[in-house]
Protein backbone atom coordinates (compact mmCIF):
# COMPACT_ATOMS: atom_id res chain seq x y z
CA UNK A 1 0.00 0.00 0.00
CA UNK A 2 1.36 3.32 -0.64
CA UNK A 3 3.36 5.28 2.01
CA UNK A 4 0.99 7.97 2.05
CA UNK A 5 -1.63 5.68 4.10
CA UNK A 6 -0.96 6.12 7.69
CA UNK A 7 -0.30 9.76 7.31
CA UNK A 8 -3.26 9.92 6.21
CA UNK A 9 -4.75 7.63 8.33
CA UNK A 10 -3.47 9.72 11.56
CA UNK A 11 -5.17 12.78 9.94
CA UNK A 12 -8.37 11.59 9.42
CA UNK A 13 -9.10 9.86 12.78
CA UNK A 14 -7.98 13.52 14.19
CA UNK A 15 -10.70 15.20 11.73
CA UNK A 16 -12.99 12.56 13.41
CA UNK A 17 -12.23 13.41 17.09
CA UNK A 18 -12.59 17.44 16.59
CA UNK A 19 -15.68 17.07 13.95
CA UNK A 20 -17.74 16.08 17.18
CA UNK A 21 -16.90 18.27 19.49
CA UNK A 22 -17.23 21.06 16.45
CA UNK A 23 -20.69 19.65 16.05
CA UNK A 24 -21.93 19.65 19.93
CA UNK A 25 -20.50 23.53 19.95
CA UNK A 26 -22.26 24.57 17.07
CA UNK A 27 -25.30 26.44 17.80
CA UNK A 28 -28.58 25.35 17.21
CA UNK A 29 -30.48 26.06 14.37
CA UNK A 30 -33.89 28.24 15.12
CA UNK A 31 -36.31 25.76 13.57
CA UNK A 32 -35.45 22.59 13.58
CA UNK A 33 -33.24 22.97 16.98
CA UNK A 34 -31.09 19.76 18.17
CA UNK A 35 -32.26 16.92 15.02
CA UNK A 36 -30.19 19.84 12.62
CA UNK A 37 -27.07 18.35 13.90
CA UNK A 38 -27.93 15.59 11.30
CA UNK A 39 -26.84 17.92 8.56
CA UNK A 40 -23.11 17.60 9.12
CA UNK A 41 -22.58 13.93 8.34
CA UNK A 42 -25.43 13.59 6.05
CA UNK A 43 -24.24 16.37 3.73
CA UNK A 44 -20.62 14.88 3.76
CA UNK A 45 -21.78 11.37 3.28
CA UNK A 46 -23.07 12.59 0.52
CA UNK A 47 -20.15 14.60 -0.74
CA UNK A 48 -18.19 11.62 -0.15
CA UNK A 49 -20.67 9.69 -2.70
CA UNK A 50 -20.63 11.59 -5.29
CA UNK A 51 -16.54 11.73 -5.05
CA UNK A 52 -16.49 7.98 -5.74
CA UNK A 53 -19.02 8.65 -8.59
CA UNK A 54 -16.29 10.77 -10.24
CA UNK A 55 -14.18 8.32 -9.70
CA UNK A 56 -16.28 5.80 -10.79
CA UNK A 57 -17.06 7.76 -13.93
CA UNK A 58 -13.07 8.50 -15.01
CA UNK A 59 -12.40 5.37 -14.45
CA UNK A 60 -14.72 3.73 -15.98
CA UNK A 61 -14.79 5.80 -18.98
CA UNK A 62 -10.99 5.14 -18.87
CA UNK A 63 -11.20 1.64 -19.07
CA UNK A 64 -13.57 1.39 -21.25
CA UNK A 65 -11.57 3.36 -23.98
CA UNK A 66 -7.73 2.64 -22.99
CA UNK A 67 -8.76 -1.46 -21.65
CA UNK A 68 -6.56 0.07 -18.58
CA UNK A 69 -6.82 -2.48 -15.31
CA UNK A 70 -5.90 -0.11 -13.07
CA UNK A 71 -8.27 2.42 -14.04
CA UNK A 72 -11.32 -0.71 -13.88
CA UNK A 73 -10.05 -1.49 -10.20
CA UNK A 74 -10.50 2.23 -9.16
CA UNK A 75 -14.02 2.46 -11.00
CA UNK A 76 -15.14 -0.96 -9.29
CA UNK A 77 -13.68 0.34 -5.80
CA UNK A 78 -15.53 3.54 -6.01
CA UNK A 79 -18.49 2.06 -7.05
CA UNK A 80 -18.60 0.26 -3.79
CA UNK A 81 -18.04 3.16 -1.78
CA UNK A 82 -20.71 4.94 -3.66
CA UNK A 83 -23.01 2.31 -2.23
CA UNK A 84 -21.25 2.53 1.00
CA UNK A 85 -21.74 6.87 1.76
CA UNK A 86 -25.04 6.53 -0.56
CA UNK A 87 -26.82 4.67 2.20
CA UNK A 88 -25.64 6.16 5.01
CA UNK A 89 -26.98 9.47 3.45
CA UNK A 90 -30.28 7.12 2.87
CA UNK A 91 -30.09 6.10 6.09
CA UNK A 92 -29.48 9.77 8.19
CA UNK A 93 -31.73 11.60 5.77
CA UNK A 94 -35.25 10.16 6.94
CA UNK A 95 -33.84 9.60 10.46
CA UNK A 96 -33.99 13.97 9.89
CA UNK A 97 -36.93 14.20 7.96
CA UNK A 98 -38.94 12.00 10.89
CA UNK A 99 -38.50 14.68 12.90
CA UNK A 100 -38.35 17.80 10.72
CA UNK A 101 -41.17 16.82 8.34
CA UNK A 102 -43.17 14.18 10.58
CA UNK A 103 -42.40 11.69 7.70
CA UNK A 104 -39.51 9.14 7.30
CA UNK A 105 -39.91 9.46 3.55
CA UNK A 106 -41.85 11.42 0.90
CA UNK A 107 -41.92 10.34 -2.85
CA UNK A 108 -40.65 13.58 -4.09
CA UNK A 109 -37.84 14.20 -6.70
CA UNK A 110 -34.76 14.66 -5.01
CA UNK A 111 -35.33 11.51 -2.25
CA UNK A 112 -36.69 9.29 -5.42
CA UNK A 113 -34.31 10.59 -7.55
CA UNK A 114 -31.45 9.93 -4.69
CA UNK A 115 -32.70 6.27 -4.22
CA UNK A 116 -32.76 5.46 -8.22
CA UNK A 117 -29.01 6.59 -8.23
CA UNK A 118 -28.53 4.62 -5.20
CA UNK A 119 -29.88 1.70 -7.15
CA UNK A 120 -27.95 2.06 -10.45
CA UNK A 121 -24.46 1.38 -8.42
CA UNK A 122 -26.52 -1.89 -6.87
CA UNK A 123 -26.94 -2.65 -10.41
CA UNK A 124 -23.37 -1.73 -11.46
CA UNK A 125 -21.98 -3.98 -8.65
CA UNK A 126 -24.66 -6.70 -9.43
CA UNK A 127 -22.97 -6.86 -13.20
CA UNK A 128 -19.74 -7.38 -12.14
CA UNK A 129 -20.79 -9.91 -9.53
CA UNK A 130 -22.90 -12.30 -11.81
CA UNK A 131 -22.24 -10.84 -15.26
CA UNK A 132 -19.93 -13.44 -16.07
CA UNK A 133 -16.91 -12.95 -18.37
CA UNK A 134 -17.12 -9.38 -20.24
CA UNK A 135 -19.21 -7.70 -17.46
CA UNK A 136 -16.30 -5.33 -16.61
CA UNK A 137 -17.27 -3.43 -19.77
CA UNK A 138 -20.86 -3.60 -19.08
CA UNK A 139 -20.65 -2.09 -15.74
CA UNK A 140 -18.17 0.41 -16.75
CA UNK A 141 -21.16 1.66 -19.11
CA UNK A 142 -23.63 1.47 -16.56
CA UNK A 143 -20.78 3.47 -13.89
CA UNK A 144 -20.89 5.90 -16.57
CA UNK A 145 -24.62 6.17 -17.03
CA UNK A 146 -25.16 6.87 -13.14
CA UNK A 147 -22.46 9.24 -13.28
CA UNK A 148 -24.38 11.02 -16.15
CA UNK A 149 -27.78 11.27 -13.61
CA UNK A 150 -26.23 12.53 -10.77
CA UNK A 151 -26.24 15.99 -11.62
CA UNK A 152 -30.00 16.11 -12.32
CA UNK A 153 -30.29 14.31 -8.65
CA UNK A 154 -28.05 16.99 -7.66
CA UNK A 155 -30.03 20.33 -8.58
CA UNK A 156 -33.53 18.14 -9.02
CA UNK A 157 -34.27 20.53 -5.65
CA UNK A 158 -34.13 23.63 -7.96
CA UNK A 159 -36.09 22.23 -10.57
CA UNK A 160 -38.96 20.62 -9.14
CA UNK A 161 -41.18 21.14 -6.35
CA UNK A 162 -39.88 19.60 -3.24
CA UNK A 163 -39.98 19.71 0.40
CA UNK A 164 -36.23 19.02 0.72
CA UNK A 165 -34.00 22.23 1.00
CA UNK A 166 -32.40 24.08 -2.24
CA UNK A 167 -28.49 23.52 -3.14
CA UNK A 168 -28.30 27.10 -2.04
CA UNK A 169 -27.84 26.20 2.11
CA UNK A 170 -24.60 25.27 2.14
CA UNK A 171 -23.25 27.99 -0.65
CA UNK A 172 -25.03 30.05 2.19
CA UNK A 173 -23.72 28.30 5.21
CA UNK A 174 -20.17 28.40 3.94
CA UNK A 175 -20.58 32.24 3.19
CA UNK A 176 -21.40 33.17 6.74
CA UNK A 177 -19.32 31.59 9.07
CA UNK A 178 -19.84 33.85 11.66
CA UNK A 179 -23.35 32.23 12.28
CA UNK A 180 -21.09 28.94 13.36
CA UNK A 181 -22.62 26.65 11.26
CA UNK A 182 -19.71 26.51 8.84
CA UNK A 183 -16.78 25.08 11.18
CA UNK A 184 -17.89 22.09 11.96
CA UNK A 185 -19.49 21.42 8.25
CA UNK A 186 -16.29 22.61 6.78
CA UNK A 187 -14.34 19.59 9.26
CA UNK A 188 -16.82 16.91 8.51
CA UNK A 189 -16.31 17.19 4.84
CA UNK A 190 -12.75 17.22 5.04
CA UNK A 191 -12.50 14.22 7.39
CA UNK A 192 -15.17 12.16 4.91
CA UNK A 193 -14.02 12.65 1.97
CA UNK A 194 -10.10 11.86 3.54
CA UNK A 195 -12.02 8.53 4.99
CA UNK A 196 -13.45 8.28 1.48
CA UNK A 197 -9.77 8.87 0.17
CA UNK A 198 -8.74 6.01 3.01
CA UNK A 199 -10.90 3.46 1.94
CA UNK A 200 -10.52 3.84 -1.45
CA UNK A 201 -6.58 3.14 -1.39
CA UNK A 202 -7.94 -0.15 0.82
CA UNK A 203 -10.24 -1.07 -1.38
CA UNK A 204 -7.60 -1.00 -4.75
CA UNK A 205 -5.15 -2.58 -2.78
CA UNK A 206 -7.91 -5.60 -2.59
CA UNK A 207 -8.90 -5.45 -5.89
CA UNK A 208 -5.27 -5.75 -7.04
CA UNK A 209 -4.80 -8.46 -5.00
CA UNK A 210 -7.60 -10.42 -6.60
CA UNK A 211 -6.56 -9.39 -10.25
CA UNK A 212 -3.14 -11.09 -9.27
CA UNK A 213 -4.32 -14.40 -7.46
CA UNK A 214 -6.99 -14.35 -11.13
CA UNK A 215 -3.88 -14.40 -12.62
CA UNK A 216 -2.19 -17.19 -10.60
CA UNK A 217 -5.19 -19.44 -10.99
CA UNK A 218 -4.55 -18.98 -14.86
CA UNK A 219 -1.14 -19.80 -14.67
CA UNK A 220 -1.19 -22.55 -12.60
CA UNK A 221 -4.75 -24.07 -15.33
CA UNK A 222 -1.60 -23.30 -17.87
CA UNK B 1 -94.89 15.64 -13.90
CA UNK B 2 -95.92 12.23 -13.11
CA UNK B 3 -95.33 11.26 -9.04
CA UNK B 4 -92.38 8.22 -9.92
CA UNK B 5 -90.76 11.52 -11.74
CA UNK B 6 -91.54 13.67 -8.81
CA UNK B 7 -90.24 10.65 -6.21
CA UNK B 8 -86.75 10.23 -8.36
CA UNK B 9 -85.82 14.26 -8.37
CA UNK B 10 -87.24 14.37 -4.12
CA UNK B 11 -84.88 11.13 -3.76
CA UNK B 12 -81.93 12.75 -6.04
CA UNK B 13 -82.00 16.37 -3.64
CA UNK B 14 -81.96 13.85 -0.48
CA UNK B 15 -78.84 11.81 -1.61
CA UNK B 16 -77.39 14.87 -2.56
CA UNK B 17 -77.68 17.03 0.23
CA UNK B 18 -76.22 13.85 2.86
CA UNK B 19 -72.82 14.88 2.32
CA UNK B 20 -73.38 18.30 2.96
CA UNK B 21 -75.00 17.41 6.43
CA UNK B 22 -72.13 14.90 6.78
CA UNK B 23 -69.70 17.40 6.40
CA UNK B 24 -67.77 18.59 9.41
CA UNK B 25 -65.97 21.35 10.02
CA UNK B 26 -62.49 20.69 11.06
CA UNK B 27 -61.47 21.24 14.95
CA UNK B 28 -59.67 24.93 15.02
CA UNK B 29 -56.05 24.73 14.52
CA UNK B 30 -56.10 21.93 12.04
CA UNK B 31 -55.81 23.80 8.80
CA UNK B 32 -53.30 25.28 9.33
CA UNK B 33 -49.38 25.15 10.01
CA UNK B 34 -48.44 24.53 13.54
CA UNK B 35 -44.90 25.54 14.36
CA UNK B 36 -42.88 22.47 15.63
CA UNK B 37 -42.31 23.92 19.16
CA UNK B 38 -46.02 24.98 19.68
CA UNK B 39 -47.11 21.55 19.52
CA UNK B 40 -48.38 19.68 22.76
CA UNK B 41 -46.01 17.26 24.47
CA UNK B 42 -47.41 14.21 23.99
CA UNK B 43 -47.53 15.12 19.40
CA UNK B 44 -43.58 16.17 19.85
CA UNK B 45 -40.70 13.45 18.86
CA UNK B 46 -37.65 13.39 21.23
CA UNK B 47 -34.62 14.66 18.77
CA UNK B 48 -31.51 12.83 20.57
CA UNK B 49 -32.75 9.23 20.07
CA UNK B 50 -32.81 9.87 16.20
CA UNK B 51 -29.67 11.62 16.16
CA UNK B 52 -27.89 9.15 18.18
CA UNK B 53 -29.11 6.62 15.92
CA UNK B 54 -27.74 8.60 13.04
CA UNK B 55 -24.49 8.67 14.19
CA UNK B 56 -24.79 4.97 15.55
CA UNK B 57 -25.52 3.30 12.13
CA UNK B 58 -22.52 5.74 10.04
CA UNK B 59 -20.49 4.27 13.03
CA UNK B 60 -21.46 0.30 12.44
CA UNK B 61 -21.60 0.66 9.02
CA UNK B 62 -17.89 1.94 9.35
CA UNK B 63 -16.83 -0.65 10.78
CA UNK B 64 -18.88 -3.68 9.13
CA UNK B 65 -17.06 -2.04 5.47
CA UNK B 66 -13.55 -2.09 6.78
CA UNK B 67 -13.84 -6.01 8.96
CA UNK B 68 -15.74 -6.91 4.92
CA UNK B 69 -12.27 -5.82 3.33
CA UNK B 70 -10.16 -7.55 5.75
CA UNK B 71 -12.04 -10.39 5.62
CA UNK B 72 -11.68 -10.45 1.70
CA UNK B 73 -8.04 -9.33 2.01
CA UNK B 74 -7.44 -12.19 4.65
CA UNK B 75 -9.24 -14.77 2.10
CA UNK B 76 -7.06 -13.56 -1.28
CA UNK B 77 -3.80 -13.69 0.22
CA UNK B 78 -4.50 -17.06 1.54
CA UNK B 79 -5.32 -18.37 -1.56
CA UNK B 80 -2.41 -16.81 -3.17
CA UNK B 81 0.05 -17.96 -0.72
CA UNK B 82 -1.40 -21.66 -1.61
CA UNK B 83 -1.72 -21.17 -5.04
CA UNK B 84 2.34 -20.47 -4.75
CA UNK B 85 2.99 -23.42 -2.62
CA UNK B 86 1.34 -25.29 -5.31
CA UNK B 87 3.16 -24.19 -7.91
CA UNK B 88 6.76 -24.50 -6.44
CA UNK B 89 5.88 -28.03 -5.37
CA UNK B 90 4.89 -28.96 -9.22
CA UNK B 91 7.77 -27.17 -10.69
CA UNK B 92 10.21 -29.39 -8.27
Amino acid sequence: MKKSFVPLAVVTALLFVIAPILIARAPYESEMLLIQKIFYFHVPSWVAMYCGLLVCAVGSIWYLFKGNRVADRYAESAAELVLLFGLNGLVSGPLWARKAWGVWWQWDAKLTSALLLWLIFVAYLLVRKYGGPGSEKLAAAVGIFGAAVSPFVYVSVNIWRTIHPKTSVVPDIVKNPAKGFAAPLLVSMLAFVLLFVLLLMVRVYLAAHQDALDELYLAHED
Amino acid sequence: MKPRHLAIAIWSIILMAAPLFAFQPPPPGQSEFVPIRELPPSEQLPAAPLLVIAYAFFLALMIFYVWTVWRRLNRVEREIHTLEQRTTRSSR
